[in-house]
């Protein structure tokens, strides 16, 4: 599939994401680290949850009000199958998991910090994704 | 309460931007990854710019003694590069590989009712939920008295 380089839109929408992470540092003294948010969300529910619950509704609400309240549209397309969901859906839990975060809290605030940590995790986990891109794509033929 | 004002309002920011940068969308999001074929690089300029705006950020915030509703700032200790960093981040990039989606991605696509968004992220929830489970019973069998 194709899919059209847009660098205006890149920019604005990298920079409200900085924006955030900035914000939340500032006013809860947060990483903005989906994973780790996300994790204190689960069974045994983290003491500090209401925050967590509070940033994951916004995110999630976000692209309704930019669809039903701002008429924009929000460009998304998936071509795994669902098998293939389901299974890297789990890797990629895991995954962060035990890698500590994933590309919000290594990739942007753990390098914005200068991070070693999160500077060897961002490479790595970068690296195998265009590896596996590779395989899936023109070793295995793609989905 | 105020926190979670502060909280839900810094989230609707954050999804704003991943949904306009287009990082809700995993072709896009593959489309960087594959650089022997349809190479998109928007992703490379999405990390640029919020990379920036936190490293300048940050200079400020960290120098004030507290955030503005919390004691103190809450910053990750570990300075180890040990294997479940390695390990970890290495299986993520797999499975960012195959489904295009991130965990900071796959959430605000939740709102756009994709069925693939809720399938990915219910699926990595329970991968989350599975490895804890994994890391306590394994320290528990290292450190067995405690």
């Amino acid at each position: 599939m194709i899919t059209d380089f847009t660098p205006f839109p890149a920019l604005l929408g990298g920079s409200l994401i900085g924006l955030a992470a900035v914000a939340l540092m500032a006013f809860n003294g947060r990483i903005a680290g989906m994973t780790g948010i996300m994790t204190g969300l689960l069974p045994p529910f983290a003491a500090d949850w209401g925050w967590r619950a509070a940033f994951l509704l916004g995110a999630i609400g976000a692209p309704i009000l930019m669809v039903l309240a701002g008429g924009h549209t929000v460009a998304f397309e998936s071509t795994a199958p669902a098998p293939w969901l389901i299974v890297g859906g789990l890797i990629v839990g895991v995954g962060v998991y035990f890698g500590s975060g994933c590309t919000s809290g290594h990739g942007v605030c753990g390098i914005a910090r200068l991070s070693p940590r999160s500077i060897v995790a961002t490479l790595t986990f970068m690296a195998t994704a265009v590896a596996t891109v590779f395989v899936v794509r023109h070793v295995l033929g793609g989905f | 309460m105020i926190r979670m004002l502060s909280a839900g309002a810094i989230g609707l920011v954050f999804g704003s931007g991943i949904a306009i940068s287009g990082m809700a969308s995993p072709a896009k999001v593959l489309n960087f990854f594959d650089i022997f074929g349809s190479w998109d690089p928007s992703l490379a300029l999405v990390m640029a710019a919020a990379l920036t705006v936190t490293a300048i950020g940050y200079r400020f915030v960290l120098k004030r003694p507290r955030p503005i509703l919390e004691p103190k700032f809450h910053l990750p200790a570990n300075r180890k590069l040990d294997l479940p960093l390695l390990a970890g981040s290495a299986a993520f990039g797999i499975g960012w590989g195959i489904t295009g989606f991130c965990p900071g991605g796959a959430i605000p696509a939740l709102g756009l009712g994709e069925p693939s968004a809720w399938i990915f992220v219910g699926s990595m929830l329970a991968g989350i939920a599975a490895a804890r489970t994994i890391r306590v019973t394994l320290e528990q069998r290292v450190a067995p008295s405690t």
